[in-house]
């Protein structure tokens, strides 16, 4: 099983450790796991660190989940990093707006090691 | 005759007694799925006044309000305790962090179980107030529900404040 680099952005530190956590208990082979607070600092982690997953929340400061996917997605380097949201904003609209903005999956707040899992390994492909 | 007014208010006794229960469950299904633990309404809840610690979470849109959580600072470590599965100890300084969050979860999950807040209702970034004497008065004049729970031997405090 291959070990997975991952890079979770929230807001809350709390939150942070909390999906991390709840990426082992999914199965998930985590060699290192960056974080951000925002999506500014989210975009400087990936810009020079090798990430294989990124877990984000939407509703942050200075940069929210959409416009970090937004941006990343238009870069050629962080394009094909798959982002999956994870986030209490779980509107339909939202889910679209994610989707189509680059992201690969949207889980919403609550949420289980296996709900996790169900969003997280489809996207990692052949890695898990 | 039942004035219009009469009826307004059967109305909105009848909406708030509905949204009492989808916020009950909200609840616990926060507290059951994030920090694994089943929660019960308090049969002998400890007084509001008690409580040194606030988080709310703001709501507006097709609802507008604030969603509180009220407790004692205790409560509110043994619930970033459970969160993060760690001792007391050793997340003193995430109480805040992590009261915020329940909060966050508890209004977000809340709106979703009502039909159509889903796009047409969003959340503040959650606030956390700590400190014995002060008392919360809040502009909300669309009703008010209240629910204390029992974690851990101690109260939560629940409340929706709705403003029409």
């Amino acid at each position: 099983m291959s070990e997975i680099r991952a890079l979770i952005v929230d807001d809350s530190s709390v939150m942070r450790k909390i999906v991390e956590r709840s990426l082992r208990q999914a199965g998930i082979n985590l060699a290192k796991v960056h974080e951000a607070g925002n999506g500014a600092e989210a975009l400087l982690v990936l810009e020079s660190n090798p990430v294989d997953l990124v877990l984000s929340d939407i509703n942050m400061p200075v940069m929210d989940g959409l416009e970090f996917v937004k941006r990343a997605h238009s870069r050629e380097s962080l394009r094909n990093i798959p982002i999956v949201m994870i986030t209490t904003e779980g509107s339909e609209s939202h889910v679209v707006q994610a989707l189509s903005c680059g992201a690969r999956g949207y889980i919403r707040k609550p949420f289980t090691p296996d709900q996790v899992k169900e969003h997280v390994v489809p996207v990692l492909g052949g890695q898990q | 005759m039942t004035t219009a007014t009469e009826i307004n208010l059967q109305m909105n006794e009848q909406l708030l007694g509905s949204w009492r229960v989808v916020l009950d469950l909200s609840v616990k299904e926060v507290f059951q799925i994030m920090l694994g633990c089943e929660l019960r309404e308090a049969s002998s809840p400890s007084p509001q006044t008690e409580c040194d610690f606030t988080a709310m979470v703001g709501l507006a849109g097709k609802l507008c309000g604030v969603l509180s959580l009220r407790c004692v600072t205790a409560t509110a470590t043994a619930l970033a305790s459970r969160m993060l599965g760690l001792p007391a100890e050793e997340v003193t300084d995430q109480q805040c962090d992590a009261a915020g969050e329940v909060c966050n979860m508890v209004a977000g999950n809340f709106k979703a179980k009502l039909s159509g807040m889903q796009d047409g209702c969003m959340l503040s970034v959650p606030t956390v107030i700590t400190g014995a004497d002060y008392r919360l008065y809040s502009l909300a004049d669309a009703g008010r529900i209240e629910i204390p729970f029992e974690f851990e031997g101690n109260t939560i405090w629940i409340a929706l404040e709705i403003h029409s």
